[in-house]
């Protein structure tokens, strides 16, 4: 039995730093009141809510009243969606409500949206958003030009990730953000990834809406927000107690946005140094992999990625054995690809930039975090290697 | 600390440890079923015997398979249920015995067992066709 037990599916998700889980604590139990409420026990909770948010709007180089929190990045990418498709779609008489652009390498939580807001809601019969999906290159990269190109009349927004959840590529969004802005058109960035990795500055970046979530970055489940530019007008998805300046009504999560916060200023003091620390060992795997392994190739970017992600495909492998078989051994990586998903479908993502099916159902997705240590990535290197050895001696497509 | 797994303990067995791998250079049939595209592929080889009653026998079979977890486990147990066994009751299998045999089978996963029984049909139809 393997006595090792290695995460290395950070992408997926982080475990709580430990002094992000210190700060939460209080809040618990001790400094439990509902931030609505007009007593001690809500002010305290108020002013542990004001403090998260000036923390995390700084960090955005944001006001705080441009951020509101919400309970996943799920939650703020359908509100970024549906909240400004509602707000600004045209109800006159003829032509198009409204024209969304989003890229074909999106979460699901983007894609599905964009695909509800095509089928039809809150307009009268016959008439829908009109949704165009910009493709990617061979590395999983959007072409700012071809945002530049998809830009119609109607377009009311364009939504791009800034670094994408499976193969870790960096998307151009600055450029993005300088062509919406010229052409006047909104512009949402699905930055789930890539918050507390690379540093983000909504202004200079031309960022009307941002998604982040803090179980990405070392603090709680539960948490996420949604950055709003000042006077961009947006419709709630949640109607009552008209928390979070009356965009997402919902007792406010005290304890997780707490936690959320505190990650926020531990990435901000350590990132750097933490992400070359990194950025090192995950070179090492691509390097020590794709020089000893015949036939294993690397997805996305090589250099146009974020510094934790590796994401690899072997010839006449099929990427859940292999992720089985590394559980096995104690390793915890993930398929994005095939038998995970309801559908079996292989990585969408992958299809996008080009990869075969057969291809795509080779992956697997190895996300390395402020836990990992060099050990493990030597570990994990050889149990690859013998792992893939292993499935191909099983596999009717290897021809050494 | 111990592992935890998706799967019953029966099928990370077979999965871990498959039976009955590899290449039959002088096969009596072969069924190749799937597809790389869908993701799994499964090539089942048998080699037809009599035994000492005079009745056909499987007396010997190997598998290769591309595919997930449950897909191998599937194929190592055909194997060793259709090893030594008359070729009449290999072909009274169902793709029930497989499920049976490894426990909890995800539902997601009950196809793996349909490709595995596809495979053995193939290999008979393979047998059957050479003898004409």
């Amino acid at each position: 039995m393997a006595k090792k037990k290695i995460y290395l599916d950070y992408a997926s998700t982080t475990p709580v730093d430990s002094r992000v889980l210190e700060a939460m604590l209080p809040y618990f139990s001790d400094k439990f009141g509902n931030c609505a409420s007009l007593h001690s026990f809500g002010v305290e909770a108020l002013e542990a809510l004001k403090q998260s948010r000036r923390i995390i709007a700084k960090s955005l180089n944001a006001n705080p009243k441009e951020v509101i929190f919400t309970g996943s990045a799920t939650e703020s990418n359908n509100l970024a969606l549906k909240g400004v498709a509602l707000a600004h779609r045209s109800l006159g008489e003829g032509g198009s409500p409204g024209h969304i652009i989003i890229s074909s390498i999106e979460h699901a939580c983007i894609i599905e949206t964009a695909k509800w807001l095509a089928k039809n809601p809150c307009l009268p019969a016959g008439r829908s958003f009109k949704i165009t999906i910009v493709p990617v290159d061979k590395n999983g990269i959007v072409n700012p030009n071809d945002v530049k190109k998809a830009i119609r009349k109607d377009t009311i927004l364009v939504s791009v990730m800034h670094a994408n959840n499976e193969i870790g590529t960096i998307q151009p969004i600055v450029e993005i953000g300088k062509i919406c802005r010229q052409k006047k058109v909104l512009f949402h960035t699905d930055a789930a990834q890539s918050f507390g990795k690379i540093p983000i500055d909504v202004k200079k970046m031309n960022i009307d809406l941002l998604t982040a979530s803090s179980h990405k970055m070392y603090g709680p489940k539960g948490a996420a927000l949604l950055y709003i530019k000042d006077g961009i007008k947006i419709e709630p998805i949640l109607h009552g107690g008209e928390q979070e300046f009356g965009l997402r009504s919902s007792t406010v999560n005290i304890p997780a946005i707490v936690g959320f916060a505190k990650a926020v200023e531990i990435c901000q003091k350590e990132s750097k140094k933490e992400l070359d620390r990194q950025a090192k060992l995950r070179d090492k795997i691509v390097k020590e992999i794709l020089k000893t392994i015949p036939r294993s190739y690397l997805n996305g970017d090589a250099k146009n990625r974020l510094s934790n992600n590796v994401n690899i495909r072997f010839d006449a492998v099929e990427g859940e054995s292999l992720a089985a078989r590394l559980n096995g051994l104690g390793i915890a990586v993930s398929t994005a690809s095939a038998c995970a998903s309801p559908k079996l479908q292989p990585s969408h993502v992958l299809l996008a930039c080009g990869l075969k099916p057969e291809q795509a159902h080779g992956a697997i997705r190895i996300t390395l975090g402020r836990f990992t240590k060099e050990k493990d990535v030597d570990y994990l290197i050889k149990s690859i290697k013998k792992v893939v050895s292993d499935l191909r001696k099983i596999s009717p497509f290897w021809k050494k | 600390m111990k592992q935890k797994d998706i799967y019953s303990k029966e099928i990370m067995k077979y999965f871990l440890k498959p039976k009955n791998v590899g290449v039959m250079k002088n096969y009596d049939g072969l069924g190749k079923v799937g597809n790389p595209v869908c993701g799994d592929v499964l090539w089942l080889y048998i080699k037809v015997g009599v035994d000492k009653n005079g009745e056909k026998t499987i007396k010997d079979v190997k598998f290769q398979t591309l595919g997930c977890a449950v897909a191998i486990a599937n194929s190592s147990v055909l194997t060793e249920m259709i090893k030594g066994k008359p070729l009449k009751q290999a072909m009274k299998l169902t793709q029930k015995d497989l499920i049976k045999k490894l426990g909890n089978v995800p539902p997601l996963k009950i196809h793996c067992s349909f490709l595995a029984m596809d495979a053995l049909k193939e290999a008979i139809n393979d047998y059957e066709s050479k003898k004409k």
